[in-house]
């Protein structure tokens, strides 16, 4: 359980043409469509859903708090289909050419749910309680030098240097828009009792919430989106077990679940039930991707010969199509292959051959001894993602004896246990898996920068992976406005990383969308899904 | 004077108990590698150094184990009970409001074992050899060996989903409002398969117990004068045989409450039942230290309490010992 979290503990994903086109076209059958339909007003739509620490997303990241906190919190903007900003609680915005200022103007009678006004110091208190306490907040505002609030509706947002990104991180997934005169106290934040009890800015308020087992939201009146959101009520049930979950949606106990966690094999089993629809739409701005990490500090796994030796000894076809059901899609590098900078053609691809593998550790000198073993490795394995993680590391014991490496597999009884070892870099290699979020810069730095490990530090290159030519492109396209520039750079990125090897990528998590097809209208499958507001939602007769 | 003199030593030997435990169980928990930090870190998908050197400031988790372990014992010792660092609230008050489910998921499964169990033990003790008395100690055995999450498991496949009668999980139907009536119904019908999982394992062993009591005490000098004396079977077994073949069921069921309470554990994980049970599990997984504690000193007062409970009955099941009680 404990669940997810960049991985930490669930699981899904997107599609494009090309790499999952066959997967894709199974697996999204959106049979029903009643898109002309007038919206219908009213309803509870009931969700099926994990269990959480709190309701205050600008604290807590991850999916479980972040679905009903994008129901609670509206952000500055709303990311498109095409990762491109849209008006949410800002109507209108301009960023310098210098890329060193942005100015935000405010819908004007925006209110709290508790009838205050949203105001541009709620705004620039929000930002400051992400930069300061959001785990991507130092990357995300880390440029961020003042947020200036000349007028209640106005706000201005100065950097230090230009930050390409800056749309996406204002997000309501990633900074939402919380109330300065709830939040903003003498006591720390992290403690404040409205943690689980929040006054929101967005489409739904909260009502209840019974630790475990339910939360219930219910419709903001004076939304400062006219006429909306469509529904009466959301209803989020907890069912942090994977056959509850699916017996949920199964015998209609719930409308709608994302970020499933149903077991893949269950997953071809529910796409016979004409009543309900399966998709992996709804998680291109998370990204999930999943690989095999090696410690890079012990030998001989800093020789990249070795990687890329493993590189070649596994077979994503197999991996894919046998161990995951056919529901996960081969992934080839560090990106999903819905991110906007996945860059197919400058991938170093390793095909499966078993001879090419083994020729690789001759020359590495690594010499089979009398029992035919050239090296023993012990292999880490996460709690989350149990489908592909632990299927995949089970596979590559045999696997990878084939080409005279010995595995030990060290299945973690829980996340603590995981995470203690591999933040503590106590690894030779580990099974793991990062989102790419919605810009690199926020999610796919972190896993290549030579400063990036922290001892202590989960998802931060723990295999510690250094090269000062990725580090000089990473850190070019930080800062980079240039659209056509930033997607050469990140192309010399994708060639240098798949060519070094300190992760051998396997498959993108197949995150799963899962609804009653006939009840449920206009599901949020854009860019963040369910971590975006559910107001254009309605529930049909 | 001297019954007054040995409550005052349980009472002593129950406090120096929980002590221990509370020691015990804080540095058993903190072996366990990982800590809070890492698993909030976790879920939000990893975290800087600074945002996990602020989740260990704010919990106190940057102290030593030992000033933890006597900042601890110096709170407890004033009845409190700690802040859970995943949920955010008071320990006591998620103990509070976890209590009710829990004790309403014991007493029922509990009274469904006993009732059951001793209903089946004593028919099939009256006819040894007939075939309802094999049935039942074929059932016995298949009930006891069986672990009760699968059978959980199984009941929610069969009745949540096979033959949907039976919501799968939780305690009541959120997306339905109504009366106290309504209310009381709702929960009741998501009580029943967690309370027959529970009531099972115990049905199967009252059962085998009782008919291998009842069947000594049917075999006595006593039960064969109240029957030379011309009295009806259903006064014979009620009234005489069965009070004393009773008395090894009940010295089990004081013993087992401390197991029934882990084996709710599981039950109500496999039915999100909101007890104890679950939120124990939960602050396992998340190294939820000051709530898991908490929960074992709850649970360690309840089975100290009960077992004084279970003397209690004792006595008034027996009047034997009541004699010797009051002699002594």
């Amino acid at each position: 359980m404990t669940k997810s979290r960049e991985p930490g503990t669930i699981r899904r994903r997107e599609l494009l043409a090309g790499v999952a086109a066959g997967t894709l076209a199974t697996l999204a059958p959106l049979r029903v469509s009643f898109a002309q339909e007038a919206p219908r007003r009213g309803g509870t739509l009931v969700v099926g859903h994990d269990s959480l620490r709190h309701l205050n997303s600008a604290i807590q990241t991850g999916n479980s708090t972040g679905v009903p906190a994008a129901q609670l919190f509206a952000g500055l903007v709303e990311i498109d289909g095409d990762f491109n900003a849209q008006p949410y609680l800002a109507d209108s915005w301009t960023i310098a050419d210098d890329g060193l200022s942005a100015t935000f103007h405010l819908v004007e009678g925006a209110t709290f749910h508790d009838g205050a006004p949203i105001t541009s110091e709620d705004v620039a208190f929000s930002i400051a309680t992400v930069k300061a306490n959001s785990p991507l907040g130092p990357t995300m505002y880390g440029s961020v030098t003042t947020v200036e609030t000349p007028d209640p509706q106005t706000v201005v947002i100065r950097m230090s240097h230009p930050v390409p990104f800056l749309l996406q991180a204002l997000a309501p997934a990633l900074t939402p828009i919380i109330p300065k005169h709830i939040f903003g106290g003498d006591g720390d934040i992290k403690v404040n009792p409205a943690n689980s009890a929040p006054v929101g800015s967005g489409p739904f308020k909260f009502v209840e919430w019974e630790k475990g087992q339910h939360i219930i939201l219910e419709r903001n009146e004076n939304f400062f989106r006219k006429d909306l959101p469509h529904l009466d009520r959301i209803i989020f049930l907890t069912f942090d077990d994977a056959t509850k979950r699916r017996l949920a949606i199964t015998n209609g106990t719930a409308h709608y679940t994302a970020f499933s966690g149903i077991k893949f094999a269950d997953i071809a089993k529910l796409q016979e039930d004409p009543g309900l629809v399966v998709t992996t739409e709804g998680y291109a701005a998370l990204g999930p991707t999943n690989f095999i990490e090696f410690n890079v500090r012990r030998p001989p796994l800093d020789d990249v010969r070795v990687r890329r030796a493993v590189a070649h000894a596994v077979d994503r076809e197999f991996i894919t199509q046998e161990l995951h059901h056919g529901v996960s899609t081969p992934l080839e590098g560090p990106f999903h292959h819905a991110n906007k900078y996945f860059a197919s053609d400058s991938l170093m691809r390793y095909d499966y051959d078993l001879d090419k593998a083994n020729a690789l550790l001759d020359e590495a000198g690594l010499a089979p001894d009398a029992d035919g073993i050239r090296a023993r490795f012990t292999l880490d394995v996460p709690t989350f993602h149990p489908d592909s993680m632990r299927t995949v590391a089970e596979y590559l014991r045999p696997q990878l004896r084939k080409i005279g490496i010995e595995i030990e597999v060290r299945i973690s009884p829980d996340y603590a246990t995981w995470g203690s070892r591999v933040g503590q870099w106590d690894f030779d290699i580990t099974m793991n898996g990062t989102w790419n979020n919605p810009d690199p810069v926020i999610g796919v730095n972190r896993s290549f920068l030579c400063d990036s490990p922290r001892k202590g530090v989960l998802f931060s290159n723990m295999g510690g992976y250094c090269n000062p030519a990725v580090d000089d492109l990473l850190n070019k396209a930080a800062t980079e406005l240039d659209e056509t520039e930033r997607h050469r750079l990140y192309a010399e990125l994708q060639a240098l990383v798949t060519a070094d090897v300190p992760l051998v990528w396997t498959n993108e998590e197949p995150y799963m969308t899962i609804y009653r097809g006939d009840a449920v209208q206009n599901p949020p499958l854009g860019i963040w899904g369910a971590m975006g507001p559910m107001d254009r939602v309605w529930l049909a007769e | 004077m001297q019954a007054l003199a040995n409550l005052g030593g349980r009472l002593l030997s129950a406090l120096v108990l929980i002590g221990c435990v509370i020691v015990f169980n804080f540095l058993l928990i903190n072996i366990a590698p990982g800590d809070p930090a890492t698993v909030i870190a976790g879920e939000m998908g990893g975290a800087s150094e600074q945002v996990l050197a602020e989740i260990r400031a704010a919990y106190g988790l940057d102290q030593p184990m030992l000033v933890r372990l006597g900042t601890y014992v110096m709170r407890i010792a004033t009845g409190d009970l700690g802040y859970s660092y995943y949920y955010n609230d008071p320990v006591a008050d998620l103990i509070l409001s976890r209590l009710g489910p829990t004790l309403l998921l014991l007493i029922t499964g509990l009274g469904i074992a006993i009732v059951l169990g001793v209903w089946l033990g004593v028919l099939s003790a009256l006819r040894p050899d007939s075939p309802f008395s094999h049935l039942v100690t074929v059932f016995s055995l298949i009930g006891y060996s069986a672990p009760v999450f699968w059978t959980g498991l199984l009941l929610i496949i069969l009745f949540g989903s096979a033959w949907p009668i039976f919501p799968i999980g939780g305690i009541r139907d959120v997306t339905q409002s109504g009366g106290p009536l309504f209310h009381v119904f709702d929960v009741a019908h998501h009580l029943v398969l967690p309370a027959l999982t529970l009531g099972a394992v115990y049905t199967a062993q009252y059962a085998r117990l009782c008919r291998a009591s009842m069947l000594e005490v049917l075999k006595s000098d006593y039960v064969r004068t109240a029957r030379a004396k011309g009295l009806r079977t259903s006064v014979i077994v009620g009234k005489h045989a069965l009070r004393n073949a009773i008395l090894p069921v009940v010295t089990i069921i004081g013993l087992q409450i401390g197991q029934m309470l882990s084996g709710a554990v599981l039950v109500e994980t496999v039915f999100n039942w909101p007890g104890l049970g679950t939120l124990a599990f939960e602050s396992v997984l998340r190294r939820d230290y000051p709530t898991l504690l908490g929960i074992l000193v709850c649970s360690t007062v309840l089975v100290v309490i009960v077992n004084m409970l279970t003397e209690l009955a004792y006595r008034l099941i027996d009047p034997r010992i009541r004699a010797a009680g009051g002699a002594g």
